[in-house]
């Protein structure tokens, strides 16, 4: 009896070991698996603008021109060559003749006039609208050929050409299935580009699989696709994502927690990179939340002081990491960093607290949707000065309709700028007087209007600097620090994290 | 037992009123429902539009009986969050949650029944608090820690299983041993209780006296009277199991009802969480009805108390 039980065992963990599931990641499917702990339900860059979804927009489709960030320099992409500015307001664009949309329609200037035509209409929709909102129009000069009409001069315009305008097939979004309210469901559309890869499968909060396109066109910057497949997926627990890379489940994480990604060094290939991503914290400045304490400079004040940004961005974010003063990054055009400064002082936090009118301290609610341990370093060092933050973390998507219905005292956030790199992608889509500008001041306004048209880069520069002064100046924004994110990848994966944090997958291939 | 039947039906179908109420209040937690079901980008006249195509400017009373209506008709609502019919996603992921749970019901009464039994036969030795010492470690472990070290033992070192997804039923291992596990120190204990009971009873005597084996007199005649109330327990704790397979379904990535749970919380998405609210809790209701139902026919005391 002892025997047969003994050699049932044997039998089940030999059985076990030989029948473990195969990776389905990795060098021997072509299948390089990535995750994150982000859930995406729409896949399109003009209607979800999470970090993922600038990743796939990159992936999938591709815009009239590439930011080479060896270089810094502008190429054509689906251009034929740059732009050709025609007056302060127009630019004119030869496209190539070799580009095929995933369903096998070809290119041309109908997509173009299509799209510019369909993203810059505000009734339309698109999430970030200071993304497109800087053209009026487009117009068809012949077959291969387009004229776009800005709203104002933007001299930004080749930025936002190379990394957030992606071009549709004409009549794209006219197939949007309609909701029960009557409105076209637009997120619905089944992705059509003319990037490297193309999408194959949607499970919404679970993966997007994509496939190599097999007729991406020859000569562009972004070259051939090398890996057959990509998949994205959803796997909420980081250590779940850490054991999914050390056996083979993934081949690709990244913002891994500082003191994982150390111990990983040894088993897969990490590296610590910087981004365009910026932390900050955005008070309530007009109490329209209901919580009135950040209508009050000195509390604003008495924040600033308690948070030891220094130490956060050293101890939790990576060596890559700096704190920053202004409300960009400061590898963007026009981001200065001469600007007011609020120090690490926890006594005077305390004094500023009692100044004005709380000596016993306060409490109110903290909301936040990224990498937990931050805000809980930023919760902690604001306990010790008797400020008792409430944390309320959730998804994204979730926070950013409570922030712009006006409904949170206090959001620790993140801005990647959609790697745009000028100032006008950060601190003009918060303080324009658009739905993310809390404050709404005037003379911010009018500073960031001129920054953002003027065709000199020295008046860009000089009323930037007047906008951010007085935005850190009043205590607007707490810019806290730049994110720099822990890649860990698989030892099979020739892969290069670049300072823009849009992963090139299609440069990606294997050892 | 007709008439105690129709008692407990009754009691039934007050909780799931009372269930539906409560989980169609939560439509309102979240402010004004059709401003989150317009979504971030719509104006005014979109949010009037909703208001009305949805009913949300009726009284909430005839609001309630209308989504009552709709929900035993299988109409959930729409996610605009998903793009998708709400019954749909809840239907298409609960079978996903049955099977976790099922095999952790199963993983649980494996373990806990034989244990129970042994640790009967050998009171206080070093058997029984072996069993002992297992149910209360059971207990005691958080089950998102029990989970990370299996997936740090029979994943990563020993590379036994499969960590995430619902690809095989092989996925489905780890999963339940992390969710069982919770639910066998009570499954244990009351085994052992019941056997320790039926063990000392005076027929358990004479069917030894009569010359009969041990192994028929403990599992003929001891085992199935002991077993009883443990029928009754497991089918509740299959109920605890979906509602509570929320943590365990994040950690293993697996795709179903209490991952979107979870999920739905982080999305603000109203209509699927009701959706699921209702779901469990109906299920929860039908289980201790059937339990109710299983222990008076086992035991016909309970029909007349």
């Amino acid at each position: 009896m002892k025997r047969s039980i003994k050699k049932t065992l044997s039998f089940a963990a030999v059985w076990l070991m030989v029948w473990a599931a195969p990776a389905t990641a990795g060098k021997s499917n072509d299948t390089l698996v990535w995750a994150t702990d982000r859930d995406e339900a729409v896949v399109d860059p003009y209607f979800n603008n999470t970090r993922e979804l600038v990743v796939i927009g990159n992936t999938v489709w591709d815009g009239l021109l590439f930011l080479d960030l060896k270089s810094g320099k502008y190429l054509p992409l689906l251009a034929k060559s740059l732009p050709k500015w025609i007056d302060n307001t127009t630019l004119e664009v030869e496209l190539r003749e070799d580009v095929t949309f995933h369903d096998g329609s070809k290119l041309d200037a109908d997509d173009v006039v299509y799209t510019v035509n369909f993203v810059a209409n505000k009734d339309n929709g698109v999430l970030t609208q200071a993304n497109v909102n800087w053209m009026k129009s487009a117009e068809k000069l012949g077959p291969y050929k387009v004229r776009i009409h800005l709203k104002k001069p933007f001299p930004a315009a080749f930025a936002y050409l190379s990394n957030v305008v992606f071009i549709m097939p004409d009549g794209h979004y006219d197939k949007a299935p309609t909701k029960p309210d009557g409105k076209k469901d637009i997120g619905a559309v089944k992705q059509v580009g003319t990037g490297p890869y193309m999408v194959t499968e949607v499970i919404p909060g679970e993966r997007i699989v994509m496939k190599k396109n097999p007729n991406y066109f020859k000569g562009g910057p972004k070259g051939q696709p090398q890996i057959g497949n990509l998949v994205f997926r959803t796997i909420k627990e980081m250590n779940t994502q850490v054991a999914e890379l050390l056996t083979g489940g993934l081949d690709w994480i990244w913002d891994v927690p500082k003191d994982q990604a150390e111990k990983l060094q040894s088993r897969v290939q990490v590296t610590n990179a910087k981004t365009m991503r910026v932390s900050y914290i955005q008070f309530d400045v007009n109490g329209k939340s209901g919580t009135e304490y950040f209508k009050n400079k000195k509390v604003r004040e008495a924040f600033a002081h308690a948070v030891n940004r220094e130490a956060i961005a050293k101890n939790l974010v990576g060596p890559a990491s700096v704190v920053i003063n202004s409300a960009c990054h400061p590898d963007q055009f026009g981001c200065t960093q001469d600007v007011p400064k609020w120090k690490y002082d926890p006594e005077k936090a305390k004094k500023l607290l009692k100044e004005a009118g709380y000596p016993n301290g306060i409490e109110f609610d903290l909301y936040a949707y990224r990498q937990r341990e931050y805000t809980e370093a930023v919760i902690g060092d604001l306990a010790k000065v008797g400020m008792k933050a409430n944390l309320k973390f959730m998804q994204y998507r979730a926070l950013r309709s409570l922030v712009w219905e006006n409904k949170t005292p206090v959001n620790h956030m993140t801005w990647g700028s959609n790697s745009v790199p000028d100032a006008s992608a950060c601190t003009s889509h918060f303080f324009s007087g658009g739905r993310d500008d809390f404050a709404k001041d005037p003379e911010v306004i009018k500073a960031l209007e001129t920054a953002d048209t003027s065709t000199d880069p020295k008046v860009r520069k000089r009323e930037y600097k007047k906008a951010l002064r007085k935005i850190s100046g009043e205590l607007y924004w707490l810019p806290m620090f730049t994110y720099a994110k822990y890649y860990a990848y698989s030892n099979q994966l020739d892969f290069t994290p670049t300072s823009d944090e849009i992963p090139r997958f299609y440069t990606a291939k294997w050892k | 037992m007709f008439v105690y039947a129709l008692k407990r039906l009754g009691v039934a179908v007050l909780v799931a009123i009372t269930v539906s109420m409560v989980t169609f209040s939560l439509l309102y937690l979240s402010g004004d429902p059709a401003m989150a079901l317009a979504g971030e980008s719509a104006t005014q006249q979109d949010i009037e539009n909703i208001r009305r195509v949805y009913g949300f400017d009726r009284p909430i009373i005839l609001q309630y009986l209308s989504w009552a209506w709709g929900a035993l008709h299988g109409h959930l609502g729409y996610s605009n969050y998903l793009r998708t019919d709400v019954a749909a996603v809840v239907f298409e992921r609960l079978p996903t949650t049955m099977t976790l749970g099922a095999a952790a019901i199963s993983f649980a009464l494996i373990l806990s029944i034989p244990l129970g039994v042994l640790a009967a036969m050998r009171p206080n030795t070093v058997v029984d608090r072996f069993a002992l010492t297992l149910a209360v470690v059971g207990q005691a472990l958080p089950s998102f820690w029990f989970a990370l070290i299996l997936i740090f033992w029979l994943g990563i070192e020993w590379r036994l299983l499969p960590i995430t997804g619902t690809e095989s039923w092989k996925n489905f291992i780890m999963p339940a041993i992390a969710l069982g596990y919770y639910v066998t120190p009570g499954v244990m204990r009351l085994t052992r209780a019941g056997m320790l009971e039926v063990l000392s009873s005076d027929y358990i005597r004479t069917a030894r006296a009569k010359g009969l084996r041990s192994g028929t007199v403990l599992f003929k005649h001891a085992l199935r009277n002991a077993i009883i109330p443990v029928v009754a327990l497991t089918a509740v704790q299959f109920g605890f199991m979906l509602g509570g397979s929320i943590v365990i379904e994040t950690i293993f990535a697996i795709n179903g009802l209490g991952y979107l749970a979870w999920e739905s919380i982080q999305r603000a998405d109203m209509p699927v969480m009701q959706a699921i609210v209702l779901v469990l809790a109906c299920i929860y209701i039908v289980l201790t009805f059937l339990a109710d139902m299983l222990n008076a026919f086992l035991d016909p005391r309970i029909r007349v108390a």
